[in-house]
């Protein structure tokens, strides 16, 4: 294995093909996890934020907060079940904002909320007509204080200040008390205006062990519960995009094992003189193979190095709310270990090949 | 045939008995590279193995060094018996028994003359110091101490000659096989070469077999065995 070290030290030159490629291929491979956790995460946000153990949506709305509607019986319900500590009703309405000193036709998409309990990072419901809001709208012009106006009624609605990571469908959300949800929902949507104690779903606190599954079995169906991850994962497309995202990201990783294999294979060819004569002197097949897998090793761990330093300058240097881009040390680490274990995989295609160099290569068997 | 061991001769470094390495081809007929050759070597002798291109002068040298087993026959080398020997035990053998001349040198490209003297310890024994001890040492002996960061490519050919001889000396081995040590130099070089190995192998008591089908060399030997189709002939 030392002298494979060696060999990269000394001849990087070599290496330098392969070491690009697969830095590029790396990059790509952490540029589409950052999109693919960019759209989650601004999709899911407002779910995520929820400190609940079970958000509740009535039986047929198949999880979509504009299908679902909560009577306060049914609310009694959930009340009432066993576990059940603290319920409060959430609401939602996906509009268009118009923002001060913007022009008339660039509105900034918004998905106000109504909201009994506090959702992480988002402080208790401001007076009627204001709202917190998501910190991504900055990117629209808004400023703390300012006034703007949802929906086709032009409604107004004072920005109080601003919260993090709690967008929903790709819109920045708004956080409001459900009076000012229900009053822009009847203004700009008559025809989803929902009664004084109505809700769309609720975020359910409590304890037990499957606290969804008993609201479910107490309301004999007229819910349908999840847990926060699975309200998630349940949220229209976002199941979708993932499994889109992981196949494209499974293929971006079959090809940088081909890379890999391809490449080490080549290498193999090239020194089976050399790797003949250090079998003649002694070398084991396990040997020079470790020193293959750990050249391989190494040269991918440098590209994939270079590339995550490079996707985190690519974060900064993209504006925010241009792309949905994230970042994430975890995303960069588990594309380095994908790719390190893409590469080990890669160069077990040449492990036959250096178990059938024969030492008698290295002197001849015909004379 | 057979060669009688040198009379000075106390103890061998090689006795081949009876040995035959029979090749089956892909239409399942059998080729015979090796027939019954047997062969002692003294423990300090060096003999010349000359025969033509493909009269299994070759054949006998890996069976001797351990790199190919004989399909029948008794190999001893030194003081250990490699007849039965499975490949793992032959690569730990050749770790420690043999040495090798290629043909070609064939020296590691990237490391420079000590570091390819002390591949051989990375591969086997790693002692570390005491390896690094005997690299300089065998540099030194060899002429080659103001060369030991040299790249091969930086060395001539009579240089690189002299590297792979240290490196075949590293393990102390019982036995060196020079596989056609003097092919790819002229007729000065290669006698400066066949020098050097004489003088290198006699001074220090190891016995060594150089293949060759160049005649005009075997007298820097102690004696010359011929080999044609397979059979040893003195």
């Amino acid at each position: 294995m030392k002298l494979a070290l060696k060999e990269l030290r000394r001849r990087p030159g070599r290496f330098a093909t392969a070491t690009i490629i697969l830095t590029l291929i790396a990059i790509l491979l952490m540029f589409l996890g950052g999109l693919l956790d960019g759209l989650i995460a601004t999709s899911t946000g407002a779910i995520r934020a929820q400190n609940a153990q079970a958000i509740v949506y009535s039986g047929t709305a198949q999880a979509s907060f504009v299908r679902s509607r909560i009577e306060p019986e049914l609310r009694a319900q959930v009340e009432a079940v066993e576990g059940v500590t603290e319920v409060g009703g959430i609401g939602n309405v996906q509009l268009g904002a118009r923002v001060p000193g913007n022009g008339p036709r660039d509105l900034a998409s918004v998905a106000l909320f109504g909201y009994e309990l506090a959702p992480d990072g988002v402080p208790d419901a401001p007076p009627f007509g204001q709202a917190w809001a998501d910190e991504t709208i900055k990117a629209s012009g808004v400023e703390e204080g300012m006034v703007i106006e949802l929906g086709p009624a032009r409604t107004p609605i004072e920005i109080v200040g601003f919260v993090k990571d709690t967008n929903f469908n790709g819109q920045s959300s708004l956080w409001a008390s459900p009076d000012t949800w229900r009053d822009v929902l009847s203004a700009n949507r008559p025809d989803a205006q929902v009664g004084a104690d109505v809700f769309q779903a609720l975020v359910v606190r409590g304890d037990g062990t499957d606290l969804p599954g008993a609201i479910d079995a107490a309301t004999a169906g007229a819910t349908d519960s999840y847990t926060v991850a699975g309200a998630v994962a349940a949220i229209p497309g976002v199941t979708e995009q993932q499994n889109t995202f992981n196949q494209i990201i499974g293929v971006t990783l079959a090809i940088a094992l081909v890379v890999i294999g391809l490449f080490f294979a080549l290498l193999t060819v090239e020194r089976t003189s050399l790797y003949g004569v250090l079998k003649a002197l002694g070398a084991k097949s396990s040997t020079i193979f470790a020193g293959l897998v750990a050249q391989a090793v190494v040269v991918t761990a440098i590209a994939a190095l270079i590339a995550g330093a490079l996707v985190a300058v690519l974060d900064l240097l993209i504006p925010p709310g241009s792309i949905p881009l994230l970042v994430t040390p975890a995303r960069i680490v588990s594309s380095v270990v994908l790719l390190l274990v893409a590469a080990v995989l890669g160069c077990s295609f040449s492990l036959r090949r250096v178990l059938r160099i024969d030492p008698a290569s290295a002197i001849g068997t015909t004379s | 045939m057979n060669s009688a061991p040198s009379a000075t001769t106390v103890t061998t470094a090689l006795e081949m008995s009876n040995v035959r390495k029979v090749y089956t081809m892909g239409d399942g007929s059998d080729v015979v590279a090796l027939d019954h050759a047997t062969l002692t070597l003294g423990s300090d002798e060096m003999v010349a193995l000359v025969g033509p291109s493909g009269s299994g002068k070759t054949t006998l040298c890996s069976i001797a060094g351990g790199i190919l087993s004989a399909t029948e026959g008794r190999i001893v080398v030194g003081d250990e018996d490699i007849s039965g020997h499975s490949a793992k035990e032959l690569t730990k053998f050749r770790q420690d028994k043999v040495g090798f001349v290629f043909q070609s040198v064939n020296l590691v490209p990237f490391l420079n003359a000590r570091e390819n003297l002390l591949v051989v310890d990375e591969l086997g024994r790693r002692t570390g110091a005491p390896a690094k001890a005997r690299a300089d040492q065998l540099l030194e002996e060899l002429g080659l101490a103001d060369r030991a960061k040299n790249l091969p490519s930086q060395l001539s050919g009579g240089q690189r000659q002299r590297v792979a001889i240290g490196r075949a000396l590293m393990n102390d081995p019982a036995l060196v096989l020079f596989d056609e040590p003097t092919s790819a130099l002229d007729t000065k070089l290669g006698e400066q070469v066949m020098e050097l190995i004489r003088n290198e192998m006699k001074s220090r008591g190891t016995a060594a077999i150089v293949v060759t089908h160049d005649e005009r060399i075997t007298h820097y030997c102690d004696r010359s065995v011929h080999i044609i189709d397979g059979r040893l002939e003195a």
